[in-house]
């Protein structure tokens, strides 16, 4: 942050994400009621992991953040698909 | 700084708080994140054993909980902004309304868990005697993932009442709301993983 007053987040902004948030959780429960086999698991995550950037952007505030936070929030996830995509590969070639 | 300037007089430094809570977050989300990685690793090796497992837990509890997460993370985003504008009174009452949702969260894990127990899925049942392998290790992660996920929530809710007595005592106030962006923080951190528990163990069957 870099002024002395911090952003703060209208309700309006905070109703509108809780409100696209409700909307994808019921998709997620629509789409994987379809079985589409191994793209269920995808569409799943991905909805997911979309759900999670608008909680950490607009709830936790990481949009009016410094951009040092923005790259160590950006770091954590890297590493761990790192740790994920290791993993599977060891687990793969054994 | 013109931070320091203007507060000269006040040893405080938002900005390290805050830091420091992230940091924490970090951790947090390594935990969770190498128990989804153990429960990755034994859906692909037990994959039907964890479909017919999955297909035990009720997704109308997994949604109404969803929901009710989702609904107390903006509450107490609520309570943040209305501490931020000096509403004061408007952020005691989110955050009770957070604490309310934490309780309806917990009384509904209270009647699933039950449910479970009745049933006899849990590790270590005589049910599960007769059961392969990849049964017990579904429910043993699913009762320690949504437990983890629970003493969260707990401990969530201790830090939002302690916000709350701090608001009523003025100690937090529109120029000095670390506490409850802190605790907010760490509430939005347990709607979060619950944003992936929930796809993870009810959904993907």
């Amino acid at each position: 942050m870099s002024g002395t007053t911090p952003h703060i987040t209208p309700y309006k902004t905070l109703g509108i994400i809780l409100l696209i948030l409700l909307v994808f959780t019921f998709i997620t429960v629509e789409i994987t009621s379809i079985h589409l086999g191994a793209l269920t698991v995808t569409v799943a995550l991905l909805i997911a992991g979309f759900k999670g950037y608008l909680v950490l952007t607009y709830f936790m505030h990481l949009k009016h953040e410094s951009t040092l936070l923005k790259i160590l929030v950006a770091m954590v996830f890297v590493l761990f698909a790192l740790i994920v995509v290791i993993t599977f590969i060891d687990y793969a070639f054994r | 700084m013109s931070n320091q300037v203007n507060h000269a007089h006040v040893h405080r430094d938002d900005e390290a708080q805050k830091l420091g809570m992230w940091l924490f977050i970090f951790t947090e989300l390594l935990l969770f994140g190498g128990l989804f990685l153990v429960y990755s690793i034994f859906r692909v090796q037990y994959s039907a054993n964890f479909h017919e497992s999955s297909l035990e837990l009720s997704v109308t509890f997994g949604v109404i909980n969803t929901v009710v997460l989702l609904i107390s993370s903006m509450s107490v985003a609520f309570a943040l902004t209305a501490v931020q504008k000096g509403n004061y009174k408007f952020a005691m009452q989110m955050i009770l309304l957070t604490v309310i949702l934490a309780g309806v969260f917990m009384v509904n894990k209270y009647f699933e868990w039950g449910g479970k127990f009745h049933h006899g899925l849990y590790p270590g049942s005589d049910l599960m005697e007769f059961l392969d392998n990849g049964h017990h290790l579904f429910f043993g992660l699913y009762f320690f993932m949504t437990g983890l996920h629970g003493l969260h929530i707990i401990i969530g809710v201790i830090l939002l009442l302690i916000s709350y007595v701090k608001i009523k005592r003025g100690k937090i106030q529109s120029d000095n709301f670390m506490h409850l962006e802190n605790a907010a923080l760490y509430w939005h951190l347990v709607d979060l993983i619950w944003i992936f528990l929930f796809p993870l163990l009810y959904l993907i069957s």
